[in-house]
């Protein structure tokens, strides 16, 4: 599992005095308050805080699913902020991998079409992405559950399944959102060590978390509190 | 791969899909069922009219083909004027009238043509012959079971019954030589047929004793040579025989589409409601499912899933949907278009030839046609919402769900 950290040099993500505002009503709410962040290739980060700091607004802009409403974020030397829809997707295609809290897999395709599913959007010949979904699986230790359905596989097998489909188009930034909360302690320690494994093979992981086994597992923790980082 | 999943979408909620396929079913048979209403009775007349090849009816000046009593004078004279009209193959005169047949306890009545067998467009034999003098008679079979009589039977049938002197204008012997199915004839009405000459002969011979029939008809048919233009030789004889109505069959379709207006309105009204219906079932059904997925959606398009590959899913979804459906109301439509037809043809005084519902292979078509275009507009409005979803947002709420 080496491409996700093929070329592991340097800054991957740059957070510049990022602002997010929601309207709530007739109100503002300032989710992100001045924001700044550097992630280098190949470093592994999680960041902490409690419910409702930004944790979850931030890396929701660092993987283009959302713009800020003010300051930078780049990707890869890439502005997200001045992304247009169609450019943030095919951006999140090929460059971000995405790891839910509810592993989100589509219950209506086996494991192995799950991950399959991302290559299928980049074009990936059918056979090659079989192959290489078969690998990911493997990866992840479910090289016997390829045919499974989500709702055949326990809550840390879907999670597995989940993060092969996130390294299916060789992202440069693996992206996780409280990967542990809905997996006991056991499963949890689990999704820990192969995010381990993941970043020890070079990938940059950037994971959102309550978990503190998995918080210490990161290389580096970075901490929130109302909308800013107060500890990096 | 877009298709692969909408089709496990589907799967996914069998109950709900195969009661979606239903619901779209029965619109599309409902609408199926208004089109070939709309259309039926007037192609179906259409058919009628033109079963024989007769394209022109002449009729009193003035009425509709035996709309009335009234006849017209000089059959002979008509018939010669006609002959000279090159493009006019055949001439069938008819010559309505009501009958009774008297005697041997029988008292039964009914309504006779006489024509000219040669060319006659009013009937088809079933059983026994065809009228060879003036001396037979055929009849329908409502009138057959009506007198209990056999084939070769000899029957007095009379004509013109005068109330105040309790007497008929004429009376004569005919002999049963055939059952027949008369064309334009209703199945619950008696119906007889005999040669024009024996039905005149039968006519009073002045205005106190009933009807005058000599040389009169009711009806001509009139067929024209292939490849002749029949509205043109329409123009021409209502120009030289100034004492009838020359119908084509595109007149006569007008006059039923006038008469006919408000039930074809009423058929198109429903089956655009059927239509709407349908519209708003699949709408409906794919936005409930939206929303269900709207985590899933938001998942997939966060992992670089594109808006049109999500638009392309759901609209397959609504597609799908509308087409099981369309297929599948067009079985039932035919189904219960067979059944309404069997009733609705048993009405007194129908043509038995006249079919309410009428499938034609294009009104079909370009209904469920236009079922599957608004199976497609009911997709879009759901995947585009879908689509449009903030991703961060639907996650966020999806989350605290």
């Amino acid at each position: 599992m080496t491409s996700v950290g093929r070329d592991a040099d340097g800054t991957i993500v740059s957070v510049r005095d990022v602002h997010r505002d929601y309207p709530v009503g007739a109100e503002r709410v300032h989710a992100l308050q001045g924001v700044n962040l550097d992630v280098a290739r190949g470093d592994y980060v999680a960041i902490v805080g409690p419910s409702g700091c930004g944790k979850s607004t931030l890396l929701n802009l660092i993987g283009a699913i959302d713009h800020p409403t003010s300051g930078t974020v780049t990707i890869g030397g890439r502005h997200v902020e001045s992304m247009s829809d169609r450019e943030a997707t095919q951006f999140r295609l090929r460059n971000i991998g995405f790891v839910f809290q509810r592993f989100y897999l589509l219950p209506i395709l086996s494991a192995v079409e799950n991950v399959a599913l991302p290559m299928a959007e980049a074009g990936v010949q059918k056979q090659d992405r079989r192959r290489r979904a078969a690998e990911l699986l493997e990866y992840v230790g479910l090289g016997g559950r390829l045919r499974h359905r989500p709702s055949e596989l326990s809550g840390g097998e879907q999670q597995r399944v989940a993060i092969a489909r996130a390294l299916a188009n060789r992202p440069s930034l693996l992206l996780a959102d409280e990967p542990t909360g809905e997996l006991d302690a056991r499963t949890g320690t689990e999704i820990i060590r192969l995010f381990q494994r993941l970043n020890e093979d070079g990938a940059t992981l950037v994971v959102v978390t309550h978990d503190e086994d998995l918080a210490s597992a990161a290389r580096r923790k970075i901490h929130m509190r109302d909308g800013r980082v107060v500890d990096a | 791969m877009r298709g692969a999943l909408a089709q496990a979408s589907l799967i996914r909620h069998r109950a709900r899909t195969a009661l979606a396929v239903l619901g779209v079913a029965i619109a599309a048979a409902m609408l199926l069922d208004m089109v070939m209403l709309a259309t039926g009775m007037r192609e179906s007349f259409r058919e009628l009219l033109l079963s024989r090849g007769f394209q022109l009816r002449l009729a009193p000046k003035g009425t509709l083909p035996f709309d009335t009593d009234a006849t017209i004078p000089g059959v002979s004279a008509i018939i010669d004027t006609l002959r000279t009209n090159p493009a006019i193959s055949d001439i069938s005169p008819v010559l309505g009238a009501s009958i009774h047949f008297v005697g041997s306890g029988r008292d039964v009545s009914g309504s006779a043509i006489g024509i000219d067998p040669a060319v006659q467009g009013d009937y088809e034999l079933v059983s026994g012959r065809d009228l060879a003098s003036t001396d037979d008679i055929v009849v329908n079979d409502f009138m057959w079971r009506q007198l209990g009589a056999h084939l070769g039977d000899t029957l007095t049938v009379a004509l013109g019954y005068d109330p105040q002197t309790r007497t008929y204008s004429g009376q004569r012997r005919l002999v049963l030589v055939g059952t027949v199915r008369f064309i334009y004839g209703a199945n619950d009405q008696p119906g007889a047929a005999l040669r024009r000459e024996a039905l005149e002969g039968m006519g009073g011979s002045g205005a106190s004793a009933g009807r005058v029939l000599r040389d009169r008809a009711s009806l001509f048919m009139v067929r024209v040579r292939n490849g002749a233009d029949a509205e043109q030789v329409r123009n021409w004889i209502e120009a030289k025989i100034p004492t009838v109505s020359a119908i084509s069959i595109a007149t006569a379709i007008a006059q039923v589409d006038e008469r006919l207006s408000y039930f074809r309105q009423l058929a198109l009204i429903l089956g655009a409601v059927s239509l709407f219906v349908g519209f708003l079932l699949v709408t409906t059904l794919v936005t409930v499912s939206v929303n269900e997925r709207a985590g899933e959606i938001a998942v997939m398009r966060a992992i670089g899933i594109s808006r049109s590959h999500v638009i392309q899913q759901i609209v397959i979804e609504g597609v799908a949907i509308t087409v099981l459906g369309a297929v599948l109301g067009l079985g039932l439509g035919l189904v219960t278009a067979r059944y309404l037809n069997t009733i609705l043809s048993a009405f007194p005084g129908l043509p038995m030839a006249i079919d309410f519902f009428l499938f034609q292979p294009r009104a079909a078509w370009s209904a469920l046609g236009l079922l599957v275009v608004s199976g497609i507009g009911a997709g879009i409005y759901p995947a585009w919402r879908a689509a449009s979803l903030p991703i961060a947002e639907s996650l966020r709420r999806e989350a605290i769900a």
